[in-house]
């Protein structure tokens, strides 16, 4: 199902962010396909400890046979790198002898 | 060493994003009018999933066979599925899923008004996958390419399901068409009932709908209210015409040179009156829903009495005390 629906008159934004907002706290999901493959971000889902998490995760991401095995991590825990350092972080952009593309090889050599 | 974030303003980068068909992600710089849409769509998104389990919930108990009824109980488990995954891609935009609650609760987020109409009989359950959910994966395919990668990633999770919804609703159609004559009639009647309110869950017309070319402009919509409702009833015809039902609208037919069907007009005046809260089902959704939310209190309370409880234990076991 989905679908927004219209704005009505007179409607008005709602604020966010209110500091009283308890509930539980969130985890993120992430499922291997199968045997062989790295396990996969799947999403997220709160639940009040990591037992419950584990047993929502299956719920809520693996309905349908989508993983052989899940693991849950508390959000909090995700340390991430800032996306408008992007350029400076990920330096490897000036550097494409990193690349084995950079190297000409001759067609008489063949595949390498 | 000139980097792109050094010449360029956030406003200039995320537009460049969107300009390239490119995801925005939770910790990119956004206009706040884009995340306000987003916050507004994402949450009635997820709200409708969550009231839409009513409506078929009511005929769990009551489904025709012990196979219909594990599948009807899938279908359910699934929205509650989707409703989760939607309210997850909000929440990366810096609202909480108890805020979230509280805004359906009080009426000041709504769900789609196809959920304020009453399930009647077994065939309504039929309609609902066949009609309503196609008509939510017609709208729901777009949105796999809406320029919000969150949200769109959960979309692509939600359309693999509801193309089971969408063809179990149209088996059971089936089955009831090739019936006895009661069973026959029974799925007209659904049909009756549930084609236009589905040809308005798309919105108000193009040219009515104030909000939708922001939204285009944004990339967070992709295609317009009117061209998705054609679509939907040009791939629908041809369904009821294989079941052998007729479709509600006497001004329905094939226009060959514009290569799509044509079709009457919606009444408009329904459409806002279920919209303003005045549907056959408005108040007991929403009643319904508080009742729920708050029987399951205690439910709530004693996971995270217990949750607490281990983690002093667990501390405590590691400091030897």
């Amino acid at each position: 199902m989905a679908y927004s629906v219209p704005h009505l008159d007179g409607e008005q934004d709602p604020q966010f962010g209110r500091s009283d907002a308890r509930g539980w706290p969130m985890w993120e999901v992430f499922v291997r396909q199968r045997r062989g493959m790295s396990h996969v971000h799947a999403g997220s889902l709160h639940a009040p400890d990591a037992e419950t998490a584990l047993q929502h995760a299956r719920d809520v991401y693996t309905r349908r046979v989508e993983g052989v095995s899940v693991w849950v991590v508390p959000s909090s825990a995700i340390v991430a790198s800032d996306p408008d350092e992007a350029d400076a972080f990920f330096e490897a952009i000036e550097k494409p002898y990193r690349a084995a593309t950079y190297y000409e090889i001759p067609d008489e050599v063949g595949q390498m | 060493m000139t980097t792109t974030s050094e010449r360029t303003s956030p406003a200039e980068r995320f537009q460049a994003i969107i300009d390239a068909d490119e995801k925005i992600e939770p910790s990119d710089w956004m206009p706040e009018g884009y995340r306000k849409t987003l916050i507004r769509q994402i949450a009635q998104h997820a709200h409708s999933e969550v009231i839409g389990m009513q409506p078929e919930g009511n005929w769990i108990t009551r489904a025709p066979t012990l196979e219909r009824k594990a599948i009807l109980i899938a279908k359910v488990q699934d929205e509650a599925g989707h409703g989760l995954y939607l309210y997850s891609a909000a929440e990366t935009l810096g609202v909480t899923r108890d805020e979230l609650v509280e805004l359906l609760h009080t009426g000041a987020q709504k769900y789609s008004s196809i959920f304020n109409y009453p399930t009647l009989t077994w065939a309504d359950i039929g309609a609902i996958g066949w009609l309503v959910d196609g008509a939510a994966i017609t709208n729901q395919v777009m949105l796999t390419r809406t320029s919000y990668g969150p949200y769109a990633r959960a979309m692509v999770r939600i359309c693999k399901e509801e193309s089971f919804h969408q063809r179990q609703g149209y088996e059971i159609m089936l089955r009831l068409c090739n019936g006895t004559p009661e069973q026959k009639a029974m799925a007209q009647d659904a049909v009756n009932r549930w084609w236009w309110p589905a040809l308005m869950m798309f919105g108000p017309h193009d040219s009515e709908s104030t909000h939708t070319n922001q939204s285009m402009e944004w990339k967070i919509k992709r295609i317009s209210n009117d061209d998705l409702r054609q679509q939907f009833v040009d791939m629908t015809v041809p369904q009821a015409e294989y079941l052998g039902l007729t479709l509600p609208d006497p001004e329905l037919r094939w226009n060959p040179e514009r290569g799509h069907y044509d079709f009457g007009e919606i009444d408009w005046d329904e459409f806002w009156q279920v919209v303003k809260g005045h549907g056959p089902m408005n108040r007991d959704r929403l009643e319904h829903k508080i009742k729920a939310w708050e029987d399951g209190e205690w439910v709530r309370d004693a996971a995270a009495a217990y949750a607490e409880k281990q983690q002093a234990r667990r501390a405590a076991s590691r400091t030897g005390g």
